[in-house]
């Protein structure tokens, strides 16, 4: 498209409106005023085209030149993606940090996506011959990017036709060719990287039901409110609730091949924090620092307003693209509420009419082009494969109120919900995910996959488990009342186990080294133990023991500790459990 | 007006067409090349006021004066453009002085010779090059340092409400906040918005008087100070303590205070500017508005200095869900929170522990850093504290007499936590190894198989029991 110029017509914070353009396209990106500070055009009305500025606008000018390039703003994939840090317009901030020798991120600056001069050992795939046919996701080789990651250099989702060259076995940038593709007189050069608009769902071939569960080393995820590889969750929670401990630890521990951190509108410190102790923290499985499988996405909540919603769809489109590799992916995103937020301010400056709480009516549809774009998948090309992209969303709704239009209209497009109380987090129970008010619809999908490992006793335990915190919850307004001691021995009983599945379960400590991450199996094994002692217990209150007797039993004791074991301990000392709970409940039956 | 922000330049352009005004805004007919965020001067009756362009389009700009609009008059106020955005002087030499929001002194001193202008509203810093907070400043006040401990780059707010001491908290902590240990450059830049005639007469007393003056800048705009120049203040404040952090090395913390004025001075320019409102007529902004300043607070690798912020405000109605306290608990890293009921039983400082909170506590104690027993006493406090306070209330319902003998210890514990361990004169600067000493003592009133968070050999190490027989 040959050269477009407009002029600056006003300029209110964020929100430039341009004149002169000719024939404007939505979401084209164009380049404002003398530094060229980029920025996406989100509305035209009439001849003004309405752009919304990636960057501080001060100083800008009225009458300055605004250049449109007729293309979407778009990520870079490719290797060198993982272990980056990006802010919302994939600008690696170590780069610029590194350029600029300052620590202030000034504006203007343009970099790549990926290193132009970093060279890859790049593997062909020995299966594809010059001559084959070749489509969208076909494999055509390998780069080892970390030790930890395998990228699968794919055919670009828009290329197909006969693989006319593929280069041999050898180091390149990312931008040499290393196969050309042609159909007719076309020719298409496939380089180890390719575009794609960040706002546009990369294609797959099928959507599939999400039926494995992605284990995250949360207890009261997996066990409880359990979710699914390509699922969807929120997490909202008030300030002080731990959503961004909670999140980072899911990040770390998931079971999942690729971590996406997406920082929008956040604390800069917490950032720096995630990055230094991904850098330190070995992944649980394979013992490698965790960044050699991470990517993030780090727009702070000083950084440009207008760059949270970029932040939330870059991270998105970089986890779309290792899923079409195969992959299973987690992306964070905290907090969705900044970036809603963000949309609140430009709506605003735009003077459209303003929905809930000024914010605009498209707020809900905004959220669902996002958690929508999560998935299992069965991916393009050959070899056959299947990926996923779960996501978490962080909402922090204002004094904790989750009547806020953030959270409603979240709450319409997720399927599990983990809503983080204020008084499960004065009372330093973490993580502080409500169990009366959570709740994740992936259960039934997921039941059939615990049930074979532990032959089904995980959907009975569990429903247990929650039917006794229910009643908890009843009788827990009779003891303000009438005092804990006026209850019959068998409710007594429920607020104690009640209390075990609090303590002994439920809370996890992300400060504690062996508590942190909770393997599957563990959580299993506690289960196993609280039910065994509730099912002996139960058994000696009804032939007449007080549950003041059952209070001081040993094995009583040790069901708070269980936690606190790896699980080839817990093995040895589940036994070793079993043995006195026996013991224990045959002594004060007999008396 | 005084001199300090007038550097010479060309003025570019000039205008009487003032089509209107609202409030603090002007609003008047655009000439060609007015530039977003453009400084402006406005002459009333040979007085110059400076305002700032806010919204350019073709046809109007938006002005928002750093003044009051009194005097102006359409047709005839010359508005001169300066083609150039909000800076301020800065300079060593501003340690020991007293400024108002524009950085102009304001203590009858000589103007400073400035050494750089720079832009108040600052630039982000790179989150790649951030390192994480963990080293301890003392307070030399226990609640704080014991339960809340503050380590440099974080921003801790304090949540007060009207009528309770968080000034002379402030103060306190001007006058003995140090960093343990070393003979690092420290100072103090202090941030007074909209306060009172009095309040603002207690802060020039108190930091006159004390010898700390040396090491601290003030900046005060009175309740009295034009809208925009209390919203300028705590950037400027900021961009002062910027300088002496990454251009000299020096350690800065930067107290502001009262914050709730400045979030009023934003809602009254979102008013006048006809704004969509947020919650309770706060602009949707305020969030990333707050944080634009609370975020210049932190740690970088290759920097010597480092940025602390302590923003202080007061809750209107004393309620934590209010917009204000809301969003700042958000940004910052955790929150000192001051409860009325302790105040009224005469404990000063009156710190709320249950709902305060220090989120990089767990990175700044410990040895080396605070004392290797810091963590368990932390924790040991905490949860015989929490148990007090629940016997307390259980008390109330149950009677005395109905506890047993080890709860009554806790009621005792608790009383004597407050009276002792929370309490302290406000002139008293205990060092940590005072504080926990002070926070063993109280923890013996329990038996010692209560103190479950501390592991044996620490008790034997620093139990007032055992210390007793080394010695």
């Amino acid at each position: 498209m040959s050269s477009r110029i407009g002029r600056i017509y006003r300029i209110a914070g964020p929100l430039v409106v341009a004149v002169d353009i000719p024939n404007p396209v939505m979401y084209e990106v164009v380049y404002v005023g003398r530094e060229g500070l980029i920025g996406e055009v989100i509305a035209v009305r009439g001849d003004k085209v309405y752009i919304q500025v990636y960057e501080e606008t001060t100083g800008l000018t009225v009458g300055e030149k605004v250049e449109a390039t007729g293309k979407p703003l778009s990520a870079e994939l490719g290797p060198g993606l993982i272990g980056s840090i990006y802010d919302g317009l994939q600008r690696p901030e170590k780069e610029i940090a590194k350029q600029l020798n300052d620590i202030f991120i000034r504006r203007g600056v343009k970099l790549p996506g990926l290193d132009r001069s970093r060279k890859w050992y790049f593997r062909r795939e020995r299966g594809v011959k010059v001559g084959d046919k070749v489509g969208p996701g076909d494999i055509v080789g390998y780069v080892d990017e970390t030790p930890l990651i395998v990228h699968r250099i794919m055919i670009p989702p828009n290329v197909r036709g006969e693989l006319k060259w593929i280069a041999d076995d050898g180091d390149y940038t990312v931008d040499t060719t290393i196969a050309i593709v042609s159909e007719g007189t076309h020719e298409y050069n496939v380089k180890l990287y390719h575009v794609w608009p960040i706002r546009m769902p990369r294609p797959y071939e099928e959507k599939l039901s999400p039926v494995e569960p992605l284990v995250t080393g949360i207890r009261v995820i997996d066990h409880v409110f359990p979710i699914a590889k390509g699922g969807k969750a929120a997490v909202p929670g008030g300030f002080g609730t731990g959503k961004t401990v909670l999140l980072q630890e899911l990040t770390k521990w998931s079971h999942a091949d690729i971590a996406i951190y997406v920082g929008c509108g956040e604390r800069g410190n917490e950032m720096s924090d995630a990055l230094t102790s991904f850098l330190k923290l070995m992944d649980v499985r394979r013992g490698r620092p965790m960044m050699e499988r991470s990517v993030f996405i780090a727009n702070t909540s000083n950084m440009p307003v207008a760059a949270r919603e970029t932040s939330v769809f870059l991270g998105m489109t970089i986890a779309e693209y290792f899923r079409d590799m195969g992959y299973d992916v987690i992306i964070v995103a905290d907090s969705t509420s900044r970036w809603a937020e963000a949309m609140r301010e430009i709506s605003g400056r735009m003077e459209e009419m303003p929905g809930e709480e000024g914010f605009p009516a498209y707020l809900a549809s905004r959220l669902a082009e996002f958690y929508e774009r999560a998935g299992r998948v069965k991916t393009l090309g050959r070899p056959e494969r299947i990926g996923s992209v779960t996501v978490f969303g962080a909402v922090s709704p204002p004094g904790g109120d989750f009547s806020e239009p953030v959270v409603r209209g979240t709450v319409r497009y997720v399927q599990s919900f983990y809503a983080l109380d204020y008084s499960l987090a004065t009372r330093r129970h973490f993580p502080a995910i409500n169990w009366l008010t959570s709740y994740s619809l992936y259960v039934d999908f997921v039941k059939e996959y615990w049930d074979k490992l532990v032959d089904e006793k995980w959907s009975k335990y569990r429903a247990t488990m929650l039917r006794i915190l229910q009643r908890e919850a009843e009788l827990s307004d009779i003891v303000r009342l009438v005092g804990p001691e006026a209850l019959p021995e068998e409710d007594k009983l429920v607020l104690e186990i009640a209390r075990i599945i609090r303590e002994g379960f439920l809370q996890q400590s992300a400060l504690d080294p062996v508590d942190a991450y909770s393997p599957p199996e563990k959580g299993l094994i506690m289960m196993e133990a609280i039910m065994e002692f509730y099912r002996k217990a139960y058994e000696a209150i009804s032939k007449g023991v007080p549950v003041s007797k059952i209070r001081e039993l040993k094995s009583r004791h040790m069901l708070f500790r269980l936690k606190f074991y790896t699980l080839d301990e817990l093995k040895k000392v589940m036994n070793e459990f079993l043995n006195i709970l026996d013991q224990e409940f045959r002594e004060v039956i007999k008396v | 007006m005084s001199t300090a922000l007038e550097v010479p330049k060309l003025l570019t352009k000039a205008t009487k067409q003032i089509i209107g005004t609202r409030g603090a805004l002007i609003f008047v007919k655009a000439l060609g090349g007015i530039s977003y965020g453009e400084l402006v001067e406005i002459e009333v009756d040979g007085d110059t006021r400076l305002g700032q362009v806010i919204d350019v389009g073709k046809d109007v700009a938006v002005i928002q004066i750093f003044g009051t609009s009194l005097g102006i008059t359409p047709g005839k106020t010359v508005i001169k453009f300066r083609g150039e955005t909000l800076r301020i002087p800065v300079s060593t030499d501003m340690l020991g002085r007293i400024f108002d929001g524009l950085a102009r002194p304001i203590d009858g001193g000589p103007p400073i010779v400035p050494e750089d202008y720079l832009d108040i509203h600052g630039a982000p810093l790179n989150p790649s090059i951030r390192i994480p907070p963990s080293e301890f400043i003392e307070t030399g006040i226990s609640v704080i340092d014991g339960m809340l401990t503050l380590v440099r780059g974080q921003k801790l707010p304090i949540f007060s409400g009207s009528g309770l001491p968080h000034n002379r908290i402030a103060m306190q902590i001007v006058r003995q906040a140090a960093v343990k240990g070393t003979g690092e450059k420290f100072a103090v830049v202090f941030g007074a918005v909209g306060v009172t005639h009095e309040e603002a007469m207690y802060f020039l007393r108190e930091l006159r008087s004390m010898g700390a003056l040396d090491r601290t800048i003030a900046f005060i705009a009175p309740a009295s100070a034009p809208t925009v120049e209390k919203l300028a203040l705590p950037r400027t404040a900021l961009t002062a303590a910027e300088f002496l952090a990454w251009r000299y090395d020096m350690h800065v913390l930067t107290i502001l205070t009262d914050m709730t004025n400045y979030c009023e001075a934003l809602k009254e320019i979102s008013a006048a500017r006809e704004e969509v409102p947020g919650r309770r007529g706060y602009p949707g902004y305020m969030y990333t508005d707050l944080a634009t300043m609370y975020e210049r607070a932190g740690r970088v690798a290759d920097k010597k200095g480092s940025m602390t912020i302590m923003p202080i405000l007061t809750m209107p109605d004393d309620d934590i869900t209010h917009p204000i306290p809301d969003l700042t608990g958000y940004i910052t890293e955790g929150q000192i929170v001051l409860s009325r009921d302790l105040w009224r039983k005469g404990i000063y400082p009156p710190v709320d522990v249950f709902l305060s909170l220090s989120r990089l506590m767990k990175e700044g104690i410990g040895p080396r850093k605070t004392r290797e027993d810091h963590r368990e006493v932390f924790s040991q406090l905490f949860a015989a504290y929490s148990e007090g306070s629940y016997l307390r209330e259980l008390a109330t319902i149950v009677g005395i007499e109905s506890l047993t003998a080890r709860d009554k210890k806790y009621l005792e514990f608790a009383d004597q936590f407050e009276r002792l361990f929370i309490n302290q004169g406000e002139y008293e600067r205990r060092d940590i190894d005072t504080t926990l000493d002070i926070a063993w003592e109280i923890l013996s009133i329990l038996p010692e198989e209560e103190l479950t968070q501390i592991r044996p050999e620490t008790i034997k190490k620093y139990h007032p029991a055992y210390r007793g027989k080394h010695k």
